[in-house]
């Protein structure tokens, strides 16, 4: 079955480790994700305020060209893209006059009104193939692997575009039990990581990242599993202050669902793109005995 | 947080058109709040603010706009929306926060300079950081 696809800038170049363990496990249970032609920039965050409509023009774009390309579900895997989106697509099903200024002002030849209907990889899983189907094809259950589901911010929030419960999430709670793996729960597992404030305040990542990963922690979770290369940026960031800071502390492996997926399908390191990850997180597999030592590809010059 | 001396409220100090503005750009009922502070409580930013994002809303509504141009909050607010979510008058404080930063950077004053971030950062941040960093922090 062919799924409508749209990967974004980040997974074309440095989350190529949470797409292409995604394209392969895809592959593997049977789905084939499609890349939309032409597709672009998301605009990477929603605008926020009533009057710019400038902004909702390449997202609106991107789910013209879905329906053009004749399909009615678009299936996306980076938090920030599913956000900006969907809450476009909202936009157009319930802003009419605001839908008519944008269908105007975009020239692709057909009107839109937000029929094609913005997932997330998380809810084909969940809702199309079900926990129990998916548990069926693991070939190499994650056992004993303790890991913390950390949702960030984009895939909950606003509620009205959320793939699950705003504050009680659960959908990688059954991801990680269906893939044979231990989940923890922990408080901070919704609370943002500092996001696009990188960018103009570096300084303050650290301290973003510092709650999120001692809660983990502390609740004995092994590792973080991730959905989004801008949390996966800054607490990969912000841990190797932190681990600067505080010699002998341990590092929090930080992996992206879809690589604990392709592990637990059996499709081995290699399609895993590890050596993009922060620090070496592929040792935890390995001393749980679901790589070989020979599987894991050493990082680029060395620790991130 | 850093705490502020005394705020004098007025009719003189009142900014019509600032209230005014971001109402427009916000398209939110400013007195929505009944000052809870639910807001400021699930912040994750709140500890780097110079005036709560509680405070930011009574501020726009008595239209003290000279108070809040002089605040850091604005600058420092992610967008992450848990002040949205947990609101139990349903007010989208990202919005009011995304109003007051539209009102300094539309008149072309850019909060961070690009040439300023180092070429060793523009090469690790993921594009999604530098997109919505940009967008979010200059004009």
């Amino acid at each position: 079955m062919s799924l409508a696809y749209y990967p974004g800038c980040t997974l074309k170049t440095k989350a190529r480790n949470l797409e292409e363990p995604a394209v392969a496990s895809m592959e593997a249970l049977g789905f084939k994700l499609d890349e939309v032609p032409r597709w672009n920039c998301c605009g990477a965050v929603y605008s926020l305020a009533d009057d710019d409509l400038i902004h909702q023009v390449a997202p609106v774009r991107n789910l013209i060209r879905v329906k053009k390309h004749g399909k009615t579900e678009l299936v996306t895997l980076c938090a920030f893209c599913l956000n900006s989106l969907k809450r476009a697509n909202l936009l157009m099903k319930e802003d009419v006059e605001k839908r008519d200024a944008l269908n105007n002002f975009i020239d692709e030849g057909i009107d839109y009104s937000g029929e094609v209907k913005v997932l997330h990889l998380l809810e084909v899983l969940r809702d199309e193939i079900g926990w129990d189907a998916l548990a069926q094809k693991v070939k190499l259950p994650l056992r004993g692997l303790k890991a913390a589901p950390y949702y960030g911010c984009t895939l909950l929030r606003p509620r009205e575009i959320a793939i699950d419960d705003v504050q009680n999430p659960t959908v990688l709670r059954g991801f990680l039990g269906a893939l044979g793996a231990s989940p923890v729960d922990f408080p901070e597992s919704t609370t943002c990581c500092g996001s696009y404030q990188v960018v103009g305040s570096p300084g303050d990542i650290a301290e973003y990242a510092r709650p999120i990963l001692s809660s983990a922690s502390s609740r004995g979770a092994e590792a973080l599993v991730l959905t989004c290369p801008l949390c996966d940026y800054n607490l990969g960031r912000g841990q190797k202050e932190l681990m600067a800071k505080q010699r002998g502390s341990r590092e929090m492996p930080l992996f992206y669902f879809t690589q604990l997926l392709a592990v637990a399908l059996g499709l081995g390191a290699q399609v895993c793109r590890f050596e993009l990850n922060h620090g070496r997180p592929a040792l935890l597999l390995e001393e749980k005995g679901l790589l070989s030592r020979r599987e894991i590809v050493q990082p680029i010059g060395g620790q991130r | 947080m850093t705490e502020k001396g005394p705020v004098t409220v007025s009719p003189r100090r009142l900014r019509r058109e600032f209230v005014r503005r971001v109402k427009e750009l916000s398209g939110q009922n400013l007195q929505l709040c009944y000052q809870c502070g639910l807001c400021s409580g699930n912040c994750p930013a709140a500890s780097n603010m110079d005036i709560s994002p509680r405070q930011i809303i009574e501020l726009a509504r008595l239209g003290l706009e000279e108070e809040i141009a002089g605040s850091q909050t604005v600058w420092v607010c992610a967008s992450c929306l848990a002040c949205a979510v947990n609101c139990p008058r349903g007010f989208d404080l990202a919005k009011l926060m995304e109003a007051i930063r539209l009102l300094t950077l539309r008149k072309n004053v850019d909060h961070i300079r690009p040439e300023d971030i180092s070429p060793q950062e523009r090469c690790d941040l993921p594009q999604i950081a530098m997109v919505s960093g940009l967008r979010k922090l200059t004009g």
